[in-house]
């Protein structure tokens, strides 16, 4: 607990931005894997397929996808934060480019969870 | 850890795939909207050469990605090193582009 | 004489055998974290090890953990980081630990040296002195880091030195980066070699700790984007 209060005295802006970036890859990368075994049930068992796509209708898996796609978009406007950030001289205005490339990303994900309603 | 070979590679892949997660956001949205089915989905992709190399390039692109980005937190986070880590980044690399590219087969020319 | 008392919990012992210790410390009007520690150590017990020397942070050998934050703590009044009158003071992160606040610094010089943070001449005595143009772009990106002085407070503040033994860490990679906008260094090419290795700039994940945290006001987190960038132009010139 000590340690993690310490860890916690230390968290800024763009150290939150670096950890958010990290954790929205590492969600992702376990995702994907399942994803594409979902997928190709198109080819070795389309009615299991359907039957996996029919969950979708669910409140709970519609979440989930909602936190998919939010970390889809994070991770996405995160790293071109990034490569602006390393590739063109900014400095100042780096914690606002993390703040409106978390806006947008949220925007857009909310933009899905509507439609998908 | 990671050497400008691999931090290159990790960028070009992230620069490819930027416009690759935005089409594949937009497809998205557009087709949640009637509900998901297999046959709605083989019939926009299958036979077509053009989401063949979208989602294609994405596979590759993302298999790359990840196995660099993986190796990184295995590192930091879990302190494997040498040949250990080696072996985990071709691992994963190879099991997510098998994996993909199955996919992708899958939903258009099989 | 002073009314109240400050609750001073400080990390003891070594690497492998470390405890926390509480003591009580008269408060003053005016005082700084290094005043606390030396007021322990010359009133308590004189056994506590700790380092410090100018007292003005011109040095950078007062660098303690304060509550979990690396700070030069000459320079840190006490009232800006009690909590619940309560300090707690460690020896930095990401060093080995010699004896109670004092740390092995060898490793953050060695990697200095690793970067290349060394002068590269090629003139001699009976050369002109090379002119400095204080205007141009290369010299306000030099003179953007001259000003560290070495306290490594931003080495234990970042967390993928933590993770990563190889990184070289954000001093070491400014000190290049100074070196590298310097008329009056040569070593271009050798820089961008040693920045460029398992080490290198490029395992920086730019969290921005260094820059947050350095008692300067410095920006090693842009110095190393420079750097990022400058063997990124490399790369594709080479490339091809």
């Amino acid at each position: 607990m000590k340690s993690f209060n310490q860890a916690r005295n230390r968290a800024h802006p763009l150290w939150l931005a670096y950890i958010l970036h990290r954790v929205s890859g590492l969600a992702l990368a376990v995702f994907l894997p399942l994803h594409f075994w979902v997928l190709a049930m198109a080819m070795t068992n389309p009615d299991k397929l359907n039957g996996f796509l029919s969950l979708t209708d669910s409140v709970l898996v519609k979440i989930a996808e909602f936190v998919l796609v939010f970390l889809l978009a994070v991770h996405m406007f995160g790293g071109l934060r990034l490569m602006a950030m390393e590739w063109l001289p900014w400095s100042s205005s780096q914690k606002t480019l993390a703040a409106a490339s978390a806006a947008v990303s949220f925007l857009i994900a909310v933009l899905f969870f509507l439609q998908a309603l | 850890m990671i050497g400008i070979r691999l931090y290159m590679a990790q960028r070009i892949t992230a620069l490819l795939m930027a416009p690759l997660v935005l089409g594949h956001l937009a497809l998205m949205i557009y087709a949640v909207q009637d509900g998901l089915s297999a046959e709605e989905i083989l019939s926009r992709t299958q036979g077509s050469v053009v989401w063949f190399l979208f989602y294609g390039t994405f596979v590759v692109a993302v298999s790359i990605h990840a196995a660099i980005g993986i190796r990184t937190v295995l590192h930091e986070w879990l302190g494997l090193k040498g040949l250990w880590l080696i072996t985990a980044t071709l691992v994963i690399g190879l099991l997510l582009f098998l994996l993909g590219a199955r996919a992708v087969w899958a939903v258009t020319f099989s | 004489m002073p009314t109240d008392v400050i609750q001073v919990e400080i990390q003891r012992g070594t690497e492998k055998d470390s405890h926390v210790e509480s003591f009580e410390v008269p408060a003053y009007e005016n005082q700084t974290v290094l005043d606390l520690v030396s007021w322990v150590q010359q009133n308590t017990d004189p056994t506590l090890s700790y380092r410090f020397a100018c007292r003005v942070g011109m040095c950078g050998s007062c660098g303690m953990m304060v509550n979990g934050v690396p700070r030069w703590t000459c320079r840190t009044h006490i009232s800006k980081v009690l909590v619940n009158n309560t300090v707690l003071i460690s020896p930095l992160r990401n060093l080995p630990i010699i004896k109670d606040l004092v740390v092995d610094m060898d490793p953050f010089f060695d990697k200095w040296v690793a970067a290349e943070g060394v002068h590269h001449g090629e003139l001699t005595r009976h050369d002109p002195i090379a002119s400095i143009d204080e205007t141009s772009q290369a010299r306000k990106e030099a003179n953007a880091g001259i000003e560290c002085i070495n306290c490594s407070v931003c080495y234990s503040a970042c967390d993928t030195v933590k993770g990563n033994d190889d990184y070289l860490g954000p001093a070491a990679l400014q000190r290049a980066w100074t070196l590298l906008n310097d008329a009056k260094d040569e070593g271009r090419e050798v820089i961008l070699d040693a920045v460029s290795g398992r080490g290198g700039c490029h395992n920086c994940h730019s969290m921005g700790s260094c820059t947050s945290y350095c008692p300067n006001e410095l920006d090693p987190m842009s110095a190393i984007a420079g750097l990022k960038r400058e063997t990124t132009k490399r790369f594709f010139k080479r490339s091809h």
